[in-house]
């Protein structure tokens, strides 16, 4: 079967598998290997892209439900070699160490910072509930979606540090 | 790459029912559960896929005469976010945010729950509290099943292979109170290893007894059950010390939990008696 959708504002046509997972259509038939598998089933979030908007596990996504639809993987983010503010404030905060979970984690910020809810603790950490940082980075992954959301609110607020 | 089972997709119901009717599919919803059984290699992948997604008329949450009425494709974060779900039976969304985290919110359905017919769903020991009707659909029409009815042994349901689960109904009791209660290893991502529902009916007064009292738990038993026993201890019972007591220990003598990999059953009967009595305290104010 051929399936249609939009991959990072490019439309794609792919000849594969109705249940073929998103994430292999993502790394082996469109070679976008930014999206990582970690678990393979749905507990670790490393695989998180953004499905019409909302964050999912491409690991449990047939590519037959992706038909028509827009795709927004890790690799949409930064412009050419310029980060987003997101992934500027990962860096900034020391938000990625290993870095197995940093695309997952950067899409599921990405949802949360889109849903416009207030950015507390405890809602970033509900956001980021269904990816794991194996390097237990939590708090600096939390600082920086916090720090992004703030720039959001406030984008002529001062200037980061150089 | 895991196995890629055939699959179709239909885009109306009675496309799906004549699909149905001619050979043997697994429907599937979000895919929140067959993807993980096939990743896992969880028992033999099934011969061929119905993908159900995009019948929209699966979809949504209404107010139908007495009852609530939930599509079958409802996702949880639908449930998470309905103002009728807010208005009338806000259990269901305390229930909806204990399930994965966001990402399988997003893609889970409620039918998806009713038909993987886990004994650890998180949502069905609500639709037993609140004495669901669970409506299947075939080519030879529609039926309505009791929740009741619908798990009748360890990951069966009560549907044919020719039928498709449409939608849920839920009857609107006037002044009934729902509770949900699930205890897993963490907030997020965790199986239970007990999760209970209550409804009752009582006036306002929390020395009032209590009326129709519902009680169902899943992961104590090989189906999601109705403790029918500890039921009848609160039945016309205040909500106080001593009710809750002989409750408690009620309960704990009627489930029949197992050791599993997730919790001991020794575990999971003492912690049920300790949710139901602090419950039952924290309604009776004392």
């Amino acid at each position: 079967m051929s399936y249609r959708f939009v991959v990072n504002g490019d439309p794609v046509e792919v000849e594969v598998p109705g249940m073929r997972r998103l994430l292999d259509v993502l790394r082996e038939d469109l070679s976008l290997t930014g999206t990582k598998e970690g678990c393979g089933e749905g507990e670790c979030g490393a695989c998180s892209v953004l499905l019409d908007g909302m964050v999912v596990d491409s690991c449990l996504v047939p590519v037959c439900q992706v038909e028509g639809s827009t795709v927004r993987t890790v690799e949409a983010l930064a412009d050419g070699a310029a980060l987003n503010d997101l992934q500027a404030a990962f860096l900034e905060t020391g938000g990625a160490q290993c870095g197995i979970c940093t695309p997952g984690m950067l899409l599921a910020g990405e949802a949360f910072l889109a849903s416009g809810a207030n950015a507390t603790d405890a809602a970033i950490r509900e956001a980021i509930a269904g990816n794991l940082c194996r390097c237990t980075g939590y708090t600096k992954i939390v600082e920086a979606i916090a720090l992004a959301a703030e720039r959001r609110r406030a984008p002529t607020g001062p200037e980061s540090p150089a | 790459m895991p196995v890629e089972p055939p699959v179709v997709s239909p885009r109306t119901l009675p496309e799906a029912y004549a699909l149905l009717a001619a050979e043997a599919y697994r429907p599937v919803a979000g895919c929140t559960d067959l993807l993980v059984q096939i990743a896992g290699e969880m028992g033999e992948p099934p011969e061929r896929v119905l993908d159900i997604w995009r019948l929209d008329e699966l979809r949504g949450i209404r107010v139908e005469s007495d009852a609530l009425v939930i599509g079958a494709l409802t996702t949880y974060t639908e449930i998470r976010r309905s103002p009728l779900i807010g208005e009338f039976l806000p259990a269901f969304a305390e229930a909806a945010v204990t399930i994965g985290a966001v990402q399988i919110q997003n893609r889970g359905t409620i039918g998806g729950n009713a038909m993987n017919a886990s004994p650890a769903g998180d949502m069905l020991p609500l639709l037993l509290a609140c004495d669901a009707q669970l409506v299947a659909g075939s080519a030879a029409g529609e039926r309505s099943v009791a929740a009741l009815d619908f798990w009748p042994a360890y990951r069966r349901t009560a549907l044919a292979p020719s039928e498709l689960l449409l939608r849920i109904s839920i009857p609107l009791v006037p002044g009934r109170q729902v509770r949900y209660r699930k205890i897993g290893t963490r907030r997020a991502q965790a199986i239970s290893k007990v999760v209970m529902a209550l409804a009752w009916q009582s006036d306002a007064d929390a020395r009032s007894p209590w009326r129709n009292v519902h009680l169902a738990l899943g992961s104590v038993a090989a189906v999601p059950i109705r403790a029918a026993r500890t039921e009848a201890v609160l039945e016309g019972a205040p909500p106080t010390e001593v009710v809750a007591d002989r409750a408690a220990s009620t309960l704990a003598d009627e489930i029949e939990p197992i050791d599993d990999v997730r919790s001991s059953a020794d575990y999971r009967r003492a912690v049920a008696a300790r949710v139901l009595h602090r419950l039952i305290r924290d309604e009776g104010r004392w």
